[in-house]
C-alpha cells in the first residue's frame, strides 16, 4: 500500500517537474524568438482578424515578456539589495497584521453569531450589507480615515480575510451535527461545556478552511493597496509597490521578479497554515 | 447458563411505562399524527424492540423518552417517577437514559477512549484517572483494546458502534435508546455486532429500548418484540420471545425462532405495505 502510494507520489512529482520545465523552455523560446512557440504559428489568425477589420496586433505579443534566463539575473542583482528584502519585510507585516487581526477579530465574532440569536440578529444584517463592497474599494476611505498609511493598508488586508473568516466559522458552526449536542446534553454537559468540547472543535475544521482561504485574499489585496498607495513617505514600499516601481522604470525583468516572490510568498504562507491546520485537526488525518 | 440471566429479569430498576402517549407534530398547521394513543410497557432489565417500517414513528418515540422532543398528550414514567406528561410535554435529558444514534454520534475530534470517558467526567461523578482506568476495562470486554487512541474514523464502523455503547454504558444508564444503531452495517458485521451487544448486556444488565426494522434482528436479540403500526405509531401486537438468554447464533435456526418469525412476519409485512401505499400516495 505504502510502496504503490510511494510509486504514485513519485510519478506525480515528474510530471510535476516535466510540467514546470516545458512551461519555462516554451517562455524562453518564445521570449528570445520573439514569437509564440519560436515560429510565427499565428499568423492566419492575425490575418483572419485583418480580414474582420480589427487591427493585425491585436493579440498578445511574448516578444514584450523577458526570457526566464534574464529574469534570473535580475533577481541575482537584486537578492543583493537591501530594498527588494525592505519590500518583503513589508508585505509580510502587512499581511500578517492584517490577517491576525481578521483571525483576533472574526473567529469571536463568528461564534457569537453562530451561538446567539440576539448576536445574530443585531450582528448580521450590518455585517452582510457590508461584504460585497470589495475590500479595494475602501483604500481611498482608508487612507482618508486612517491616521497613517500603514494602518490604512493593514486594514484593508484585514477585511479582504475579515469576511471569509466569518462566514466560514459562522457556516462551521451552524452545520455541527444536532446529535453531538443532544448526546452531550444527555451526559451532563453544561451550556459552556458543549461550547467548549462541542462547538470550538466543530468548528475548528472550518475555521481552518476559512484561514487558509482569507489568507490568500490578503496577499491579493495587499499587493493591490501597496500598488495604489505608491511609495515614498511614509507607508511605501512592498512587494506591490516594488512591481509597480519596476513598471514606472521600465525594468520589465524586475516586475516579473516581483511577481515570482509574491507566488512564493503566498504559497509559502498556505502551506504554512495547512501544516498547521492539519496539526490542530488531528483526527481528520485518517489512516 | 454462563450469566445467569433467564428470560425473567432479576434488576430492579429501568423499568418504562409509555402510557397513552400521543404526538401531533406542527398542531396548528398540517397536524400529522406521529404516535397515536400508545402504550407499552417495558419491565427493568428487558431488551425490548421495537420494529415498523421506516418513518412510522418509532424515532419520536425514542426522542421522547431521550428527552429531545416534546409529547402531545399521555405521560412516560420511568422506574414510576413522571419523565414526560401533559403539563410538562418535554422530558430532561439526563444520564440515565442515553442514545445511541443511528448513524453513530461518537465526537469525531476525540479518540475513542476520551469519547468513553466523556459521561461520568462532565457529570462529575469519576475523576478523570478513575475514569479513563474504567473506560480502559469497559472497552477492553468489549473487544476494543488497542484502539483507546485512534479517532472514531481511523476504525471500522462496527467498532465504532462498540465505542459508542461503551460510551453509553459509562453513564450507568437505566435505559439504553438505541435507534437503529445496525442498519448502516453489512450483514456479516450486523451478525457479529448482535452476539457483542447480548455480550455486553449480558455485564452490563440495562434495560435497552432498540428500534429496528429488521424482524429476525428483533426476534434474535429481544424478550419483548413490539411491531408497531405505520403513521400513526402504536404496538400492532406485542410478542414476548420465550427462547431463553443466553442466547448465541445457533438460536436463529432452531424451530421456535423460524415459528416466531412466521407468527410475527404477516403483521410486519402488512404494516410496511400500508407505508409504501402511504409514501406512494404522497409521491
Amino acid at each position: 500500500m505504502t510502496r504503490a502510494k510511494n510509486i504514485l507520489l513519485g510519478r506525480s512529482i515528474v510530471r510535476g517537474i516535466f510540467s514546470i520545465v516545458v512551461f519555462l523552455i516554451l517562455w524562453e523560446v518564445g521570449s528570445r524568438s520573439r514569437q509564440w512557440l519560436g515560429a510565427d504559428v499565428f499568423a492566419p489568425v492575425r490575418e483572419a482578424l485583418g480580414a474582420m477589420g480589427f487591427k493585425k496586433n491585436y493579440l498578445p505579443w511574448i516578444g514584450a515578456v523577458p526570457a526566464p534566463t534574464e529574469v534570473l539575473k535580475a533577481w541575482v542583482v537584486v537578492i543583493a539589495s537591501v530594498g527588494y528584502w525592505q519590500s518583503w519585510y513589508l508585505s509580510i507585516l502587512r499581511v500578517m497584521s492584517g490577517f491576525i487581526a481578521a483571525m483576533i477579530v472574526g473567529i469571536p465574532f463568528g461564534l457569537a453569531l453562530a451561538v446567539s440569536r440576539t448576536a445574530y440578529g443585531i450582528g448580521f444584517p450590518t455585517f452582510e450589507m457590508l461584504r460585497p463592497i470589495p475590500p479595494l474599494a475602501w483604500v481611498p476611505a482608508s487612507i482618508i480615515f486612517w491616521p497613517t498609511q500603514e494602518l490604512s493598508i493593514a486594514f484593508v488586508t484585514f477585511l479582504g480575510a475579515f469576511y471569509t473568516v466569518v462566514i466560514n466559522v459562522l457556516g462551521g458552526a451552524r452545520s455541527i451535527d444536532v446529535r453531538y449536542y443532544q448526546s452531550a446534553q444527555a451526559m451532563g454537559s453544561s451550556s459552556w461545556d458543549i461550547f467548549r468540547r462541542i462547538i470550538l472543535p466543530g468548528t475548528l475544521p472550518s475555521i481552518v478552511v476559512g484561514s487558509a482561504v482569507g489568507m490568500g485574499i490578503t496577499w491579493e489585496v495587499v499587493v493591490a493597496a501597496e500598488m495604489i498607495s505608491g511609495g515614498g513617505g511614509q507607508g511605501g514600499g512592498g512587494l506591490g509597490f516594488f512591481i509597480w516601481n519596476s513598471y514606472v522604470g521600465g525594468s520589465y525583468e524586475q516586475i516579473v521578479v516581483g511577481m515570482i516572490s509574491i507566488g512564493i510568498a503566498g504559497f509559502v504562507s498556505s502551506e504554512l497554515l495547512r501544516s498547521l491546520g492539519k496539526y490542530v485537526t488531528p483526527w481528520l488525518r485518517m489512516r | 447458563m454462563r450469566y445467569g440471566v433467564t428470560g425473567s429479569v432479576p434488576l430492579t430498576r429501568g423499568s418504562i411505562l409509555i402510557d397513552d402517549v400521543v404526538k401531533i407534530y406542527d398542531p396548528d398547521g398540517a397536524a400529522v399524527m406521529a404516535v397515536d394513543h400508545c402504550t407499552l410497557d417495558i419491565g427493568a432489565g428487558e431488551i425490548c424492540m421495537i420494529v415498523g417500517p421506516s418513518g412510522c414513528g418509532k424515532t419520536t418515540l425514542l426522542n421522547a423518552i431521550a428527552g429531545f422532543h416534546e409529547i402531545t398528550s399521555g405521560r412516560i414514567l420511568l422506574d414510576g417517577e413522571v419523565l414526560c406528561s401533559a403539563e410538562k410535554p418535554k422530558a430532561e435529558p439526563g444520564p440515565d437514559r442515553i442514545v445511541v444514534f443511528q448513524n453513530g454520534a461518537l465526537f469525531p475530534w476525540k479518540t475513542n477512549l476520551e469519547n468513553a470517558v466523556f459521561g461520568p467526567v462532565m457529570q462529575g461523578k469519576l475523576s478523570r484517572k478513575d475514569a479513563v482506568h474504567k473506560g480502559r476495562a469497559m472497552m477492553a470486554d468489549a473487544g476494543l483494546a488497542g484502539v483507546e487512541h485512534n479517532y472514531p474514523g481511523e476504525v471500522s464502523s462496527g467498532m465504532r458502534r462498540r465505542v459508542e455503547i461503551v460510551r453509553a454504558l459509562m453513564n450507568d444508564p437505566r435505559v439504553l435508546l438505541l435507534d437503529e444503531p445496525y442498519r448502516a452495517l453489512d450483514s456479516l458485521t450486523k451478525s457479529v455486532m448482535h452476539e457483542a451487544l447480548l455480550e455486553i448486556y449480558y455485564k452490563n444488565k440495562v434495560t435497552i429500548f432498540f428500534i429496528t426494522h429488521d424482524l429476525e434482528e428483533a426476534i434474535f436479540l429481544g424478550h419483548k418484540v413490539a411491531i408497531m403500526t405505520t403513521r400513526p405509531c402504536k404496538p400492532k401486537k406485542v410478542l414476548t420471545v420465550d427462547i431463553p438468554h443466553p442466547r448465541d447464533y445457533s438460536v436463529l435456526t432452531s424451530r421456535r425462532f423460524r415459528e416466531l418469525i412466521e407468527e410475527t412476519s404477516d403483521a410486519v409485512h402488512e404494516e410496511a405495505l400500508k407505508a409504501f401505499q402511504a409514501g406512494e400516495k404522497e409521491g
